[in-house]
């Protein structure tokens, strides 16, 4: 029991950093069906610059405030830069674009600070908490209470300010949001800025349990897209209920069937989503209209 | 649409590329000094024929592959696990390796594409990453992260084995890989896909089934890839999983991308640069991954069209 208990909480953190990488995934989507293959590149931005600056002595919060920034600069720059250069381009080129961003931001990250692994103190200590029978680091409340805080911050956002229903009216139908007075070009800079911060913030949070380094992105970037793929792909609450559902699979594949293997079942479980059920678990249903 | 349903009036004039392509590899070698620059043509040659399938799929049917070298990987890995570990001919070894990835390829695809849109993207990029992980993990059989190696190859009881003799023999693949796939962009499956690249809808409209000649164009860039990756376990002797990772699928899209959709000697030139380019850039060797990711963004905002057909249309117009 205890085990299972363990598993259960190593599940949700690593599935609630799933969930924010999924989220950034979905705000993107939602303004402008690119799918953003560097989301996890904002994540590496987030955890590595604060990591480095903590190490040269700077205090974690103005560090995390920086790195932040930084993740901000880094999506707004993208979309700036190359995204709306590109609008008109079919939706193949635009993925193209971003893949390339993550390449790019990823050399980057090697140029300006160097290709080892680094770690973050935990934001309180490491000293471990007993709960039900498991030992957890207290950096896994820092996780879970952040993560939630942002998923309600995000909910009021897109449910009671007029920013946030114009942003959800833009991603049902742009022309008609245009029509009706609302700048969505500016709000498709804002839906980077939001995702590079949403990315940055996940990355800050899980650097002191997994250690952080150049090219840590791309594997929680892929597993963030499958958490956003398996809750559907564009919706808030299903990029959440997906990342926390992965991450419970994974840990608890991995203690009960195999470790090695636990990197694969994101991506199995990407198959199998497509197979079965395509519109993920609470993604939108509806018709295509030509 | 007149243009669809022209006929071919001068049969041989689609073969004039194939022409410059033969002659091209029939007279590098002489330029080639040493074997170094061998083994960088080889290797182009063999990432070429990876994207003159790639390109069917990517050009002509408007689908994105995340996971092409998966199907790289898998063909490289039967054939040096069928020979290694079974004794298998290397030919024989190579074919086994095709039928597999033919059909894995097949029943992903075939569920999938009835979908619209992106999901290809997504399944080969899932698929991609589950063969890397597989090959990284099967130690019994692949040897983990450390590789394996791999015997040469014997064709007709003869051991190919100088960098010479690889050359001609990757250089006549990747001709016919070419021709191949020409023919196909010319056969009613290529009108039916370019038909679908225009709109899925009217293509459909017109009783084309457009999952079904998707599927096909997949399965056929899959073989292309599988068949090369065989070629290359061979060639180089010794195999890590690093050659089905998601990053060398980035890069055989980089190369399709960057050389031109819709062009097969696109593909052959998008190859060219991003094998050749690392070999130039290994003084800057930390810069490497920045230079590459520009390219694929500069190359995707400024022409999308990609290098070669860029070309051709600033060629034609200054020479009419």
């Amino acid at each position: 029991m205890a085990e299972f208990v363990q598993f259960v909480f190593s599940g949700i953190t690593v599935g609630a950093i799933y969930a924010l990488v999924g989220l950034g995934f979905s705000i993107i989507y939602n303004a402008s069906q690119v799918i953003n293959f560097a989301q996890g590149e904002f994540v590496m931005i987030g955890g590595l610059t604060t990591a480095m600056l903590a190490q040269g002595g700077v205090p974690v919060p103005i560090a995390a405030a920086i790195a932040i920034a930084a993740a901000v600069v880094a999506g707004v720059a993208l979309e700036k830069l190359a995204v709306e250069q590109a609008r008109d381009a079919p939706v193949v080129t635009l993925i193209i674009i971003t893949i390339g961003a993550s390449i790019f931001l990823r050399g980057l990250a090697q140029i300006v600070f160097d290709r080892n692994y680094h770690a973050l103190a935990g934001f309180s200590g490491e000293a471990p908490i007993h709960l039900a029978g498991a030992t957890i680091v207290p950096q896994t409340l820092w996780v879970l209470g952040t993560t939630a805080a942002l998923v309600l911050a995000l909910a009021w956002f897109f449910g009671r300010t007029l920013l946030g229903k114009a942003i959800l009216a833009t991603s049902y139908n742009p022309l008609a949001a245009q029509l009706a007075g609302i700048g969505t070009r500016s709000l498709l800079l804002l839906s980077f800025g939001l995702s590079a911060a949403l990315g940055a913030i996940g990355g800050i949070l899980i650097a002191p349990i997994s250690l952080t380094s150049y090219d840590v992105g791309v594997l929680l970037g892929l597993k963030g897209f499958s958490a956003a793929v398996l809750g559907g792909l564009g919706s808030s609450l299903g990029a959440v209920a997906g990342g926390l559902l992965l991450g419970l699979i994974e840990a608890l594949g991995a203690g009960y069937i195999s470790s090695s293997y636990k990197d694969a079942i994101a991506f199995v479980i990407i198959l199998l989503v497509l197979f079965f059920m395509p519109r993920g678990l609470l993604g939108r249903r509806g018709t295509e209209r030509v | 649409m007149a243009g669809l349903w022209r006929r071919p009036d001068r049969p041989l004039a689609r073969y004039r590329g194939l022409f410059v392509l033969a002659l091209v590899a029939a007279i590098l070698p002489w330029f080639l000094p040493n074997n170094f620059f061998l083994n960088i043509a080889i290797l182009t040659g063999l990432n070429a024929i990876v994207c003159v399938g790639l390109n069917l799929l990517i050009g002509y049917a408007g689908q994105i592959s995340l996971g092409h070298a998966g199907f790289f990987g898998l063909g490289a890995y039967v054939s040096a696990v069928l020979t290694v570990d079974f004794g298998w001919e290397p030919a024989l070894a190579m074919l086994a390796g095709a039928v597999v990835v033919g059909l894995l390829a097949f029943l992903v695809a075939r569920p999938i594409l009835r979908l619209s849109g992106h999901y290809l993207a997504m399944a080969t990029l899932g698929l991609g990453v589950i063969i890397s992980i597989v090959l990284v993990h099967e130690t019994k059989l692949t040897g983990g992260p450390d590789g394996m190696n791999v015997p040469p190859l014997r064709l007709f009881g003869r051991d190919i084995s100088s960098e010479r003799d690889w050359y001609w023999l990757v250089a006549a693949v990747l001709i016919v890989a070419a021709w191949l796939a020409l023919n196909l962009i010319d056969s009613p499956l290529g009108r039916a896909l370019r038909g679908l690249h225009g709109s899925e809808v009217a293509a459909e409209t017109v009783a084309i089934d457009t999952a079904r000649y998707k599927t096909r164009v997949f399965v056929i860039s899959a073989l292309f890839a599988s068949i090369a990756g065989s070629l290359f376990a061979h060639y180089s002797g010794f195999l890590t999983p690093s050659e089905a990772s998601f990053q060398r699928s980035i890069e055989f899209v980089t190369m399709v991308v960057l050389g031109g959709m819709a062009s097969t000697y696109g593909a052959v030139v998008g190859a060219a640069i991003i094998t050749v380019l690392p070999q130039l850039l290994t003084v800057f060797h930390d810069y490497e991954q920045v230079v590459l990711g520009l390219i694929l963004m500069l190359t995707m905002v400024f022409m999308p069209k990609g290098l070669v057909p860029n070309l051709a249309v600033y060629l034609k117009r200054r020479l009419s």
